[in-house]
């Protein structure tokens, strides 16, 4: 079975075509660097995404402080990261780098912070 | 009058990396102008992840890119100064810039002009229907979400396929809006693959390529679009009309550099580009005026505004130290197939890196810049498209006389 | 329920003049305004010209309170503190036929009293507007614009300090009369309210205000007219306003420069029956830039800003003949009511003297006792940008917020915006904050300040996110936050 796929790796964003069977990579075409093949097998078998969002702060000259995932967690646990994400508060000040869940959900990933928001 | 070797106007991405790298060039007399709180420009509300893969070998998000740059800006106390507009630039480069301190003019060697851009809006496109709420360009929508704490809507509806609009649909999505679809008028999207990928396919939101908004509806807040399909000339077509009820409409189509400063300055600018002309050493055709970042043209990667910037202010330190640059006589002239190149005209004498887009998406063919029908630089593509910034090296030994270069699709 | 000497339904331009004319009396008024601010239809909805007087028939209201608007418009400006500027206007022709017709147009102009009308040359249309296309054109000089919103917020704010109500998103659904006791009921959607006199001055509204007031029978039909708006950087290349050859109704797709350097299309006129539809259809913004283009050729889609349109109510016969404005007192159907039907172009040009002859009108019926604090000035929002340096730093000096610019493209400052908000009208909008200091209304159209507005206007009101309204009653900006603060 040939599918095709959008490499998310990086801004090049290169179109692969695979030949898949069983869910096992046979060979691959479009890749221009070699961590297109390996995106190609996470997908096959395990797909994983970062996300961004935000958390509230308190006190802080701003009311948000963004976040991001600092691994990739499976794509369909991103709605559940995104509900633990919502039920965070930060007092200020935060910095770029703190932890502002741990592990989130046993995943293995953390969630940071990645603005500076000094308090009010 | 106070003065400054360089004032640099805007601090977003292009103006901190330009200030950062005169540092590094023992220009110190430096002055950045920023009419926000903080420095940072738009990257203070792109919360997403994707930045600094060029530039620093990672990915980070808009805020954690720009406080890199932020960082080497306050550790070697370079001067800037926030909440403070810059209301006019003369061409004699006399700065004038508003804030609660007062009106204070600056006689400046060199402007260096890294404004940004802005989005353009319903009212540029000239979308028919009635003026409702709920009505907000991606950017606008991004600044109240990111930045402000408000949810903008709840039954999304967005026009154009821009990186920052796609972006702000998985955005939604994620905080509990439902994104119905994306509809572009062009037959190809125009932001990049990868954010197809990531932020509609991973979320089940379908894109519909040569379809537009026709009409919007509703009196107060939005209550729906009519959507039609368009024809090769972008032309509605009767009777492919469907309803779309929705609260809100998003539109992410396209950006427009921000040269109102420039104007006044004198600044003459592309009609292409929308940005300034510029040269090899990204000097205006207004002598001691330079121009980097989404200011002189679009950029889709922050990296390569940085590395723009990092590049501008070469030769902003040879003009400012040596007071002149080599004259760039060597214009580039383009075929149909390419929209603009950056810069427009060289000098013949040193490197260039020539920054250009397609004007339409191209497969397997090769970019090839040419002098009195010799080639001298090119490029083999497997697929250009508009969305994505092409660069070709460009080395001196290859470039002769004072004759046009002539770029072109083949 | 609240009992007034005289209510006013409508506070456009032409109820608002009304209300600051009877202001100079000793009287309890109020303005019912179904909109949630002044001039939110006809009146702020057009070219912002103020009319010569040439183009009505002799004899009419039309003529004669166009003339003499027009005439007291420049004292008007002063004293109110908005911009009018006496540019001239010019209406180009190429053909015999449009020369006899120019030649009728200054006849009838002069014997209506409007003076300044000649013929010019090629030559001299072209020193006038450089850009023009004609071969010959009619100049009156003592046309002009103002911007409309500006003018009717003057009006309705001097009348407010006066001591007039403005009462808003108050739509009339009911007018009953107790005649023992001589009063009229005016119901609306928030409350009924009794007074001794009415004034229908509701525009649009008009004819179904003049119905509920037991005035029958008047025709109003709507004349919509599409207009797109251009960048500041064409004004330059449009000195006045230029308008083709008049036909006998209708003035023509013309161009018209506005007091902030912008340039305005239009308007083309359909006949409509739904007055609240604002719609501007595609094929109708092609065919205005289409024809206005012959008369000056420098439009660009790049210079689009915006799009809009407005409904000029029309009184017309039984043949759908358009008629003269109507502006009556009928005892013998309604009394102690003055009934204006049909106030279309040049309403706006004609709304102070409409406001005297609505006060003089009632004069007949009741003496007025004048009112010794009427104060008929009013200082409108300094607008920093207009300002030379000198000012500039003066006025950041005694209020830093002037040195704080929140829209970026018409460089309008905190201090603006704070005074705007603090409105004498309690106007809360967005759309009522961008009319009063014109942020919000360049080329981002309010990408880069609308944020930090909404902001304020949540800071300085003390209401939440989610009671920003855009511009009418469920126009919500925000469905909520992204997190709730805790």
């Amino acid at each position: 079975m040939i599918r095709e796929f959008t490499c998310i790796v990086c801004p090049n964003g290169c179109g692969i075509t695979a030949e898949v069977e069983n869910g096992e990579l046979l060979s691959l075409t479009g890749a221009i660097c070699k961590r297109g093949e390996a995106y190609v097998r996470q997908e096959l078998t395990d797909p994983r995404r970062t996300i961004s969002s935000s958390v509230a702060v308190r006190n802080g000259e701003l009311p948000l402080a963004s976040v991001r995932l600092d691994t990739a967690v499976p794509k369909d646990r991103i709605f559940d990261v995104m509900q633990e994400i919502g039920t965070v508060r930060l007092e200020a000040p935060v910095y770029i780098g703190d932890v502002a869940i741990e592990n989130v959900l046993g995943l293995g990933s953390n969630v940071i912070v990645t603005k500076n928001v000094e308090r009010k | 009058m106070e003065k400054r070797e360089v004032v640099i106007i805007g601090g977003g991405p292009a103006g901190l990396a330009a200030a950062v790298e005169l540092y590094k060039k023992g220009i110190q007399d430096v002055l950045i102008v920023e009419r926000e709180k903080s420095l940072g420009g738009i990257l203070r509300q792109c919360i997403h992840d994707g930045f600094g893969l060029t530039r620093f070998k990672t990915t980070l998000s808009g805020p954690e890119y720009a406080q890199r740059f932020i960082d080497e800006v306050q550790k070697a106390c370079i001067p800037y100064i926030t909440d403070a507009t810059v209301l006019h630039v003369s061409p004699d480069k006399v700065v004038t810039i508003a804030s609660a301190k007062g009106l204070v003019k600056i006689q400046a060697k060199a402007v260096i002009l890294t404004m940004g851009c802005r989005e353009r809006t319903r009212g540029a496109l000239g979308i028919p229907g009635e003026r409702p709420a709920g009505v907000f360009t991606a950017g606008v929508a991004q600044a109240y979400m990111n930045l402000y704490n408000r949810m903008v809507g709840k039954e999304v509806v967005i026009l154009g396929s821009g990186d920052i609009g796609m972006i702000m649909a998985r955005r939604l999505t994620l905080e509990g809006a439902h994104v119905q679809a994306v509809f572009e008028i062009q037959p190809i999207p125009s932001g990049l693959p990868r954010n197809i990928e990531q932020c509609l396919n991973d979320y089940g939101i379908p894109l519909y390529l040569s379809h537009t908004i026709t009409a919007i509806h509703g009196r107060e807040r939005v209550t729906g679009v009519t959507i039609s399909e368009v024809d090769a000339q972008m032309k509605p077509i009767p009777k492919t009309e469907k309803e779309y009820a929705c609260d809100t409409v998003i539109l992410s189509v396209g950006l427009i550099p921000e040269n109102e400063l420039s104007i006044d300055a004198g600044v003459p600018l592309d009609a292409r580009t929308r940005g300034a002309v510029v040269d090899e050493c990204f000097q205006t055709e207004k002598k001691g005026f330079f121009a980097a970042g989404n200011v002189l043209h679009v950029h889709d990667l922050v990296d390569f505004v940085s590395l723009e910037a990092e590049k501008l202010a070469e030769g902003v330190a040879e003009y400012v130290q040596g007071g002149r640059l080599p004259e760039c006589l060597i214009e580039l002239k383009t075929d149909r197939n390419i929209n603009h190149t950056v810069p427009q005209k060289i000098s013949g004498q040193r490197d260039v890196n020539v920054t250009m887009r397609v004007s339409r998406k191209i497969e397997n063919c090769t970019i090839v810049l040419r002098q009195g029908g010799e080639v001298i630089a090119k490029k083999a593509m497997k697929k250009a498209i508009p969305a994505e910034m092409i660069q070709i090296e460009l080395k001196k030994e290859a470039i002769r006389a004072e004759q046009e270069i002539e770029v072109s699709v083949e | 329920m609240g009992e007034f000497d005289i209510l006013i339904i409508g506070g456009g331009v032409v109820g608002s003049a009304i209300a600051r004319e009877l202001s100079r009396f000793k009287l309890k008024i109020g303005v019912l305004e179904k909109n949630l601010d002044v001039c939110y239809e006809t009146s702020g909805r057009n070219s912002g010209v103020v009319h010569g007087g040439f183009a009505y028939d002799t004899g009419s209201l039309k003529a004669r309170l166009c003339v003499e608007g027009n005439q007291g418009m420049g004292e008007l400006a002063k004293e109110l503190g908005f911009t009018f500027k006496r540019c001239g206007k010019v209406l180009v022709g190429k053909s015999r036929e449009d020369m006899e017709s120019l030649k009728r147009t200054i006849a009838q102009g002069e014997k209506n009293g409007a003076v300044g009308l000649r013929l010019i040359d090629k030559e001299e249309l072209h020193r006038l507007v450089p850009m023009a296309v004609g071969e010959f054109a009619m100049f009156s000089e003592n046309s002009g614009i103002v911007d409309p919103f500006i003018y009717t917020i003057a009006l309705a704010e001097n009348a407010a300090v006066n001591g007039v109500r403005y009462f808003f998103n108050h739509e009339v659904t009911a007018i009953t009369r107790e005649t023992e006791e001589n009063l009229w009921t005016v119901t609306t959607a928030r409350g009924s309210y009794r007074t001794r006199w009415v004034v229908n001055s509701a525009g649009l509204g008009c004819g179904v205000i003049a119905d509920m007031l037991g005035i029958k029978g008047y025709h109003v039909i709507g004349s919509k007219g599409d207009y797109i708006i251009l960048d500041r950087r064409t004004g330059g290349l449009l000195p006045m306003p230029v308008y083709p050859v008049p036909s006998n109704t209708y003035m023509g797709i013309h161009v018209t420069n506005t007091t902030d350097g912008n340039v305005i299309i239009g308007p083309n006129a359909e006949n409509v029956t739904d007055f609240t539809y604002y719609g501007v259809p595609q094929e109708n913004m092609d065919y205005l830039a289409g024809s206005a283009s012959e008369i000056w050729p420098c439009i660009k889609k790049a210079d689009y800003i915006r799009n809009y349109s407005g409904i000029l109510p029309k009184w017309v016969d039984e043949n759908g003949a358009i008629q003269d404005f109507r502006i009556e007192i009928r005892p013998e159907l309604a009394p102690n009511a003055v009934n204006l039907v049909g106030i279309e172009s040049p309403g706006l040009t004609a709304a102070v003297p409409i406001g005297r002859m609505v006060a003089g009108m009632i004069r007949e019926y009741e003496k007025l006792e004048e009112n010794p604090d009427f104060n008929p000035r009013r200082k409108g929002i300094t607008r920093f940008e207009e300002q030379d340096d000198e000012v500039k730093t003066r006025l950041i000096e005694e209020n830093p917020d002037y040195g704080e610019v929140i829209c970026r493209c018409e460089k309008v400052t905190k201090a603006e915006i704070l005074e705007a908000i603090r409105n004498p009208l309690g106007v809360h909008t967005m759309a009522g904050i961008k009319y009063r200091t014109r942020s919000m209304m360049g080329r981002c159209q309010g990408g880069y300040c609308q944020m930090r507005i909404a902001k304020m206007l949540e800071e300085e009101l003390g209401i939440p996110d989610t009671q920003i309204r855009y511009a009418r009653e469920n126009s919500w900006l925000f469905t909520g936050k992204v997190r709730e603060e805790a």
